[in-house]
């Protein structure tokens, strides 16, 4: 792909990136997407030499308002503990990139979004993408930025299953990776786990077999469903314990179906809050995407062969001891694949009780791990 | 096992190793021996390390340490990876040393193993007087909190290498605080007065890259 001819300065802050009609996003189910569309946000310069880039990739639910106030909940970004002044990753230091993926609803093209075709919703006409997808629109945006080599692709969850992709498909662009709390490919319980979900919204009679933007209506409720079931599997259950036990919201049991349990209320708050900030439609089109993911199957079932293309990229990957969606023994298995393909990688497990979600919570062990990783990552590239 | 042992053992592994080579510490600790590797012999430095404190504390230092287990994660290392794999004090921690020493002249040319000498006679003296497990300075903890399980002597020692047709490139020994001195490992009387002692080891039929160390000195100085 030719480089598009942009001046950094204009696009930094960031924005929505269309596609010119001649570079179509290829689908690895065969399908294009004319004329793509990629929110993404942008903090710090790109220096003289185009070396402190870093990609951002952001989990399932979240989008890429990494370091600033989310437009519908007010809230600051999602991972102020890695980005901002100061931090491992600064903005006076780096050229941070960070989109909202392919399928999501926060300005990148998705079910939501028109089809040129009908000039209606996409819905379920969306053709299904892949992790393979979302990373290969990340490499024309950061193309299109002026980026030819990323200092670093960095990303927990499901952005960490887009860390191990690129790490795949453009080893050449990066020279160091993060991978936190993630896997090569889902188990049958994160597929399990992830079809609850999905059937939530399809039995919600406002979902409209996909179409429920024609209606004006949304399936709220399913949606909601969708997310509490899931929001239970980033906790861990000393977590849960901790935060509610068994207590009550009230004086007394209401002998009825009200939420009396604290953790009941919790719940339906962050099924509630879900769906005011995102889209039913993407919810079952990401969550396909990540249990489509499998990286050795396509390398002849052997993981390390992979990466051997991504044997100069140094890689640091987390695990956390209370994480049950992304257990220790999955990252692992990431590790050992990158060293069997030589690659050079750092690995630890944290000890935490608070579940998948770690990542993103406070947990100073990772803060200095990756700290120490970046700056020498930086050393590395002659950042510093 | 006292500081002074380590740092001298350290000292020894310095002296060995060639700078800008490739190392893999097994059993890396906190990251001590690599981060001088890296600043005094500009190694690439990597790490095996069992404790995720210490894995913790090598990645706050920027060193590539990996968490995983010498028994079971040296399989995962592709062959002669490494020009050199250190095993500093930890062999005899392993549950299958003679694998591991085995793994360790897979994936590296060379390999560096120091282990405290079970045939010393101070471990001799304690178990013959006394006739209790020995707690001496390299042996430092009781019977029951010990991390090690596969203890042995020099001659033992000796006896595996040859097992595994290893050639000796160099071996050291250390006693109390002094300074490391080079040894004849075939020697009976090593096997009395060496505390701890520290090969260098290659298959045989694999050519040395460079010549067996002098007796003191850092061999790439000049």
């Amino acid at each position: 792909m030719a480089a598009l001819d942009l001046v950094t300065p204009v696009l930094s802050g960031g924005g929505t990136w269309r596609f010119p009609a001649n570079e179509p996003l290829r689908l690895d189910s065969g399908g294009v997407i004319e004329g793509l569309e990629v929110a993404y946000q942008t903090y710090g310069q790109l220096n003289a030499d185009k070396s402190n880039a870093v990609l951002i990739c952001h989990a399932l639910t979240m989008d890429q308002y990494v370091a600033s106030p989310h437009p519908t909940t007010g809230k600051p970004g999602w991972w102020p503990r890695l980005v901002g002044p100061g931090k491992p990753l600064d903005p006076a230091r780096h050229f941070i990139i960070c989109s909202n993926v392919v399928g999501g609803c926060m300005g990148s093209t998705g079910p939501a979004s028109t089809n040129p075709a009908t000039g209606r919703p996409y819905g379920l006409s969306f053709p299904v993408i892949t992790i393979g997808d979302m990373v290969r629109a990340q490499a024309m945006l950061v193309t299109a930025l002026g980026v030819d080599t990323l200092f670093a692709v960095v990303g927990g969850s499901m952005g960490g299953m887009q860390v191990q992709q690129w790490a795949v498909d453009y080893p050449e662009r990066m020279s160091s990776a993060v991978i936190l709390a993630s896997a090569s490919r889902h188990s049958a319980q994160n597929i399990a786990f992830h079809e609850v979900g999905r059937q939530a919204i399809m039995a919600d009679p406002d979902w409209r077999g996909g179409a429920y933007a024609d209606h004006g209506v949304r399936p709220e409720k399913g949606l909601a469903v969708a997310r509490m079931a899931a929001h239970i599997t980033y906790l861990s259950e000393p977590a849960l314990q901790r935060k509610f036990g068994r207590e009550l919201q009230r004086d007394g049991l209401s002998w009825g179906f009200d939420a009396d349990f604290q953790v009941e209320s919790y719940l339906r708050h962050q099924g509630s809050s879900f769906v005011d900030r995102f889209d039913a439609n993407s919810y079952l089109y990401i969550t396909r995407a990540m249990d489509y993911f499998d990286i050795a199957a396509s390398h002849g079932g052997v993981l390390a062969n992979a990466f051997t293309r991504a044997r100069h990229v140094r890689f640091c990957v987390l695990s956390f001891s209370s994480d049950w969606l992304y257990p220790t023994a999955e990252n692992r298995h990431v590790v050992r694949a990158l060293t069997a393909a030589g690659a050079r990688a750092a690995f630890a497990e944290i000890e935490s009780d608070k579940g998948h979600d770690a990542f993103l919570l406070d947990e100073p062990v990772m803060d200095a791990a990756l700290e120490g990783f970046l700056a020498s990552a930086e050393r590395d590239r002659g950042l510093v | 096992m006292t500081n002074t042992v380590i740092r001298e053992d350290f000292r020894e592994i310095l002296r060995l190793v060639r700078p800008g080579s490739r190392v893999l510490d097994v059993g890396c600790g906190e990251g001590a021996l690599l981060d001088l590797l890296a600043h005094e012999k500009q190694v690439d430095a990597r790490g095996l390390e069992l404790s995720a404190s210490g894995v913790a504390a090598c990645m706050a230092r920027g060193l590539s340490v990996v968490q995983g287990d010498a028994d079971l994660d040296l399989d995962h290392f592709p062959d002669r990876s490494f020009d050199y794999a250190v095993l500093s004090q930890t062999l005899q921690a392993t549950r299958k040393p003679r694998h591991v020493l085995d793994e360790l002249l897979r994936i590296a040319d060379r390999a560096i193993v120091s282990f405290p000498n079970f045939g010393h006679w101070r471990v001799r003296w304690s178990l013959l007087s006394r006739g209790r497990m020995p707690e001496t300075k390299a042996l430092p903890l009781p019977w029951w909190s010990t991390p090690n399980i596969h203890l042995c002597t020099l001659a033992d020692f000796m006896a595996l290498t040859a097992d595994l047709n290893l050639r000796v490139d160099a071996s050291a020994a250390f006693a109390g605080q002094g300074p490391a001195r080079s040894m004849d490992p075939a020697s009976a009387l090593e096997n009395w007065r060496s505390e701890t002692c520290l090969f260098m080891l290659s298959r045989n039929g694999v050519p040395a890259s460079k010549e067996l160390p002098p007796a003191s000195g850092d061999l790439f100085d000049g």
